[in-house]
C-alpha cells in the first residue's frame, strides 16, 4: 500500500485514541475534584494535565478543559484530535470503508453542536461521554468492517502505540511517586484509584487484586496484565503482531522497529514488577515512555512515513 | 441568434402544456406535499454532508467546505433528444482529438489556413515538448466534458469544450445516487438511463490508453494535487469507484525514466495516471520548475512511452476559448462532415471588425477571457452597471486579443425550488466524452442551475446550483 495512506491511516488511528483517553482524563477529574476530601480542587486538574503529558501555567479547572479539550492550538486537544482525524481519514477516503468514514466524519460534524464557551459541568461530561461514544464507534468501525491487509495492521499499529504511551505516562504522573512505598495501607490509595477510573478498570481491578487499592497492584495491572486491554503488555503484543504480518519487501527497513518492539515486549511478558520498577520506578516509568517514543520513530522510518 | 429580451424555453411548460418528457416529473410535483419537499430537502444536504461531497471556493471567508446546493426536480432529456445530442458530442470529441494530433504534428490545419497559425502557436496552451510525440491510439483528451446550452427544443449550442482536467461527474453519480435514496418511487415508474457504471467505463478507457512499454495488465493511479484542491471529494471517489490508487505528487517517483509509487513494500510501477494536475504543475523538471504538486521527470517517463497521462499534455490548447471559434471547422476538415452540434456565434476581440461590434454591444454581450475558466473574469454585459461595463471595455481596449465575446442566450429553464415554491431556472448541461479504444458517454451528464433569478451563471463558484439528470430509455415519459 501506499506509504501515506499506511501513514495516515496510524495518525487517524493515533488522534482517535488519544481524544479518547484524554476524555478519560477529564471525566476522572472533573469526578474527583468534586468528591475530593481536602478542598483542593484544581490538583486533580493539575494531575488530569500533567498526565495527558502538558502544562499550563496557572492551571484551574477551566483554563486545564479549555486546553485539553478545547484549545485548537494544542495539537493533542480533543477537538484537534477529532480535526486531524477527520484531515488524515479524507486524505485516505480509499482506503477507509464507508463506515469508519461515517464514524470519522460523523464525529466532525456534530463537534460543531458543542460551544465550548456553554461548557458547564453537566454539558462538559455530555461532551466528554459522547467523545468516548464516538471513539468506540470508531474502534468497532474498523475492527468489523476493515479487510485484515496492511491497512487494518497500520490502524491498530497506530492506536495501541497511542494506548501504550497513554498507560506509562498516566502511571508515571499519577503514581509513580508512591510506588516506593510499601503497600500495606488500610484506606484506598487516592491517586491509584484515579487510574482505575481512568481506565475504567475498577472492576478488573478486584478481579485480580483483594484488599484496598495500592500502587503497585494498579501499577502490574495496567503494565504486565496480559487479560487487561489497555496495559503495556497488551499493547506490545499487539503492536509485534501487526509488525509481524505487515507485509515487507524489504525486512532490512524495517528491522529496528521490530526489534525494539519485541525487545520491549519480552521485558513485559516475561519481567516481574519488581524487576520492572525496580528501585527507581519513577525513572524506569520515562525510560518506558522514551522507548515508546524511539519505537514510533523508527515505525515511520521504517515505513517511509 | 436569440438575445435575452427573446422568450425563453422552458424545459417542462412550453406553449400553455406540459412537454412529454416531463409529464411524470409534472404529475408528482403537484401531488407532493409542501412539507414533504422542505423534509426531503434536509435529507438530501444531510446525506451530502455525511459523505463529504463539498466544494472549496477560493478566497472566501466562511465554511472553506461548502455544499453545491442541490435541487430536487430532476432535468429530462427524451431518448430522441439525447440521441442527438451523443452523436453530436462524439463528432465533436473526434474532431478535437485529431486537431490535438495534429497541431503537434504535420500542422495540416495550419498550413491550409482553416486555423490561424499564431493562434495556435503563439497560446500559452501549445506545448512545444509535445511536437512529433505518438501518443497510444492518438488521443489527447480522454476525458472531455462539453458544456451544452439549450435554446429552443431544438436548439443546442457548445458554450465551451474542457479539454484538460474537466470536474463535475462526482456529482452526476451523487445526484443519482440521492434521487434514487429519497424518491424510490419515483424511478420506479419512469424508465431512466442509468449512469452509476461511469468508474467502469472510465477504467476500461484508462486501460486502454496503456503506453507502449507496459507489459501485462496495466497500472492505473489518479493523480491529486491533494485535499486542499476544490475537487479533491471527486478525485477520492473515482479512485474508491475504480479501485485503484489516489495518490499525491510526493507518492510518485521517476527512476530511469520508470515511473513508480512509493508503497510500504517498496516501489510499485505504474502504467497509466490519470491526473488532475494541469500541464504547468505536472513535472517541475519540465515545466513550472517551483511546482510542489508535480512529479519531477515525470515528462520524460512519459515521452520514453513508459507511462501514460490522462488527459495528455498539451490537450488545452483545443479548449482555448478561442481556437474553440475553430471547433465546427476542424470537424469539416478532418472528419468530411458538417458539425451536428453547433457553437454559439462567438466574436473574435483581436479582429478589428468584431471588436468594434463588441464595444459598441456591451450590454447585451457576454465577455469572456480566453484563458479564463470557472466564471472567473468575464463579464455579463445586461446584468453589468454600467461603471463595470466601462471598467471591462477599457481592459478590452488595452488587451482585445485576450477577450472573446458571446450574445447572451436566453438559455433553457428547468423548474427549481426556490425561496416561496417552484421557479423557472437557467440550466446548462456538461456530459461527459470518454475516449480511449472506442468512444462512451454515460447518458446525461451534469445539470447545472443558477439558482439566482434571471442569473445566467451556474458556475458553482458563482452561486450555482446542480440537478440529477435524466435520460429516459423511452420517449413517452411514463411506463
Amino acid at each position: 500500500m501506499l506509504a501515506r495512506t499506511a501513514s495516515n491511516l496510524y495518525w487517524l488511528a493515533r488522534d482517535l485514541e488519544r481524544a479518547d483517553y484524554t476524555a478519560r482524563l477529564l471525566l476522572s477529574a472533573a469526578h474527583l475534584s468534586a468528591v475530593r476530601a481536602d478542598g483542593d480542587r484544581d490538583s486533580e486538574w493539575r494531575a488530569a494535565l500533567a498526565a495527558s503529558g502538558s502544562s499550563l501555567e496557572n492551571a484551574d479547572s477551566t483554563r486545564v478543559v479549555r486546553y485539553l479539550a478545547f484549545d485548537s492550538s494544542n495539537a493533542s486537544s480533543i477537538v484537534s484530535c477529532l480535526e486531524n482525524a477527520r484531515r488524515n481519514a479524507r486524505a485516505v477516503r480509499t482506503a477507509l470503508t464507508v463506515d469508519m468514514w461515517d464514524a470519522v466524519n460523523g464525529t466532525w460534524l456534530e463537534l460543531r453542536s458543542f460551544d465550548p464557551a456553554k461548557m458547564d459541568e453537566d454539558r462538559l461530561s455530555a461532551f466528554l461521554d459522547w467523545v468516548k461514544a464516538r471513539t468506540g464507534l470508531f474502534h468497532g468501525a474498523y475492527a468489523s468492517t476493515l479487510l485484515r491487509t496492511d491497512g487494518f495492521r497500520f490502524t491498530r499499529l497506530g492506536q495501541f502505540l497511542e494506548r501504550a504511551d497513554n498507560s506509562a505516562r498516566l502511571l508515571a504522573e499519577r503514581v509513580s511517586a508512591s510506588l516506593s512505598t510499601s503497600d500495606a495501607q488500610n484506606i484506598d490509595d487516592q491517586a491509584a484509584l484515579a487510574v482505575l477510573r481512568v481506565v475504567g478498570a475498577r472492576r478488573a481491578y478486584r478481579v485480580f487484586y483483594k484488599g484496598r487499592v495500592a500502587p503497585r497492584a494498579v501499577a502490574e495491572l495496567l503494565m504486565l496484565r496480559p487479560e487487561f486491554p489497555r496495559s503495556l503488555v497488551y499493547c506490545f503484543e499487539q503492536i509485534t503482531q501487526q509488525l509481524a504480518e505487515i507485509r515487507d519487501q524489504d525486512p532490512r527497513q524495517s528491522a529496528e522497529c521490530k526489534r525494539l518492539a519485541h525487545l520491549m515486549y519480552a521485558q513485559l511478558r516475561f519481567g516481574r514488577i519488581d524487576d520492572v520498577l525496580d528501585a527507581h520506578p519513577t525513572a524506569r516509568l520515562r525510560d518506558l515512555i522514551a522507548r515508546i517514543g524511539e519505537i514510533s520513530a523508527q515505525v515511520a522510518r521504517g515505513y517511509c512515513f | 441568434m436569440t438575445q435575452a429580451s427573446a422568450p425563453v424555453f422552458d424545459e417542462m411548460h412550453s406553449d400553455g402544456a406540459t412537454r412529454a418528457p416531463y409529464a411524470l416529473i409534472d404529475a408528482w410535483l403537484q401531488a407532493l406535499p409542501p412539507e414533504h419537499v422542505a423534509l426531503k430537502r434536509r435529507e438530501a444536504e444531510e446525506w451530502f454532508r455525511r459523505i463529504g461531497i463539498t466544494f472549496a471556493v477560493y478566497s472566501e471567508g466562511g465554511d472553506p467546505e461548502r455544499l453545491i446546493p442541490f435541487d430536487l426536480i430532476p432535468r429530462v432529456l427524451a431518448q430522441s433528444e439525447w440521441q442527438r445530442l451523443q452523436r453530436g458530442l462524439e463528432q465533436r470529441v473526434r474532431a478535437l482529438n485529431a486537431f490535438i494530433h495534429d497541431v503537434y504534428h504535420d500542422r495540416e490545419i495550419l498550413r491550409a489556413g482553416r486555423v490561424p497559425q499564431q493562434l495556435v502557436l503563439g497560446n500559452p496552451q501549445f506545448r512545444p515538448e509535445m511536437a512529433g510525440f505518438e501518443l497510444p491510439r492518438r488521443v489527447y483528451t480522454h476525458i472531455a466534458g462539453i458544456d451544452l446550452v439549450r435554446t429552443g427544443p431544438d436548439q443546442y449550442y457548445v458554450l465551451e469544450d474542457n479539454c484538460r482536467t474537466p470536474s463535475g461527474v462526482s456529482y452526476m453519480l451523487e445526484n443519482r445516487e440521492v434521487m434514487l435514496r429519497l424518491f424510490p418511487e419515483l424511478f420506479r415508474r419512469a424508465s431512466v438511463a442509468p449512469v452509476a457504471h461511469y468508474p467502469d467505463e472510465l477504467l476500461e478507457t484508462l486501460r486502454s490508453v496503456a503506453p507502449v512499454h507496459c507489459r501485462g495488465e496495466p497500472t492505473v493511479v489518479l493523480l491529486s494535487p491533494g485535499i486542499h484542491n476544490s475537487a479533491y471529494y471527486e478525485h477520492a471517489f473515482l479512485a474508491d469507484e475504480m479501485g485503484i490508487e489516489l495518490v499525491e505528487g510526493a507518492d510518485l517517483i521517476v527512476r530511469d525514466d520508470i515511473c513508480y509509487m512509493r508503497t510500504t513494500g517498496g516501489l510499485e510501477r505504474v502504467d497509466v495516471v490519470y491526473r488532475r494536475i494541469d500541464d504547468d504543475y505536472i513535472d517541475p523538471l519540465a515545466f513550472r520548475e517551483n511546482s510542489l504538486l508535480g512529479v519531477p521527470g515525470l515528462y520524460f517517463a512519459y515521452r520514453a512511452g513508459n507511462v501514460n497521462l490522462a488527459n495528455a499534455i498539451g490537450a488545452g490548447i483545443a479548449d482555448d476559448k478561442a481556437v474553440y471559434i475553430h471547433v465546427p471547422e476542424m470537424v469539416r476538415f478532418y472528419l468530411g462532415e458538417e458539425p451536428l452540434l453547433a457553437n454559439v456565434p462567438t466574436f473574435d476581440c483581436r479582429k478589428p471588425d468584431d471588436l468594434k461590434y463588441v464595444l459598441e454591444h456591451l450590454h447585451e454581450l457576454v465577455v469572456k477571457e480566453v484563458h479564463g475558466s470557472g466564471g472567473y473574469g468575464m463579464l455579463v454585459g445586461p446584468h453589468a452597471s454600467s461603471a463595470e461595463r466601462a471598467a471591462f471595455a477599457a481592459q478590452l481596449r488595452a488587451r482585445p486579443h485576450e477577450y472573446i465575446a458571446q450574445p447572451t442566450l436566453a438559455l433553457s429553464t428547468v423548474p427549481t425550488f426556490v425561496e416561496n415554491g417552484i421557479a423557472p431556472r437557467h440550466v446548462d448541461l456538461r456530459p461527459f466524452v470518454l475516449t480511449g479504444e472506442c468512444t462512451r458517454i454515460v447518458p446525461g451528464g451534469l445539470t447545472r442551475v443558477a439558482l439566482r433569478e434571471g442569473s445566467l451563471v451556474v458556475n458553482s463558484s458563482q452561486g450555482g446550483g446542480t440537478k440529477d439528470t435524466w435520460v429516459l430509455e423511452n420517449d413517452k415519459g411514463l411506463d
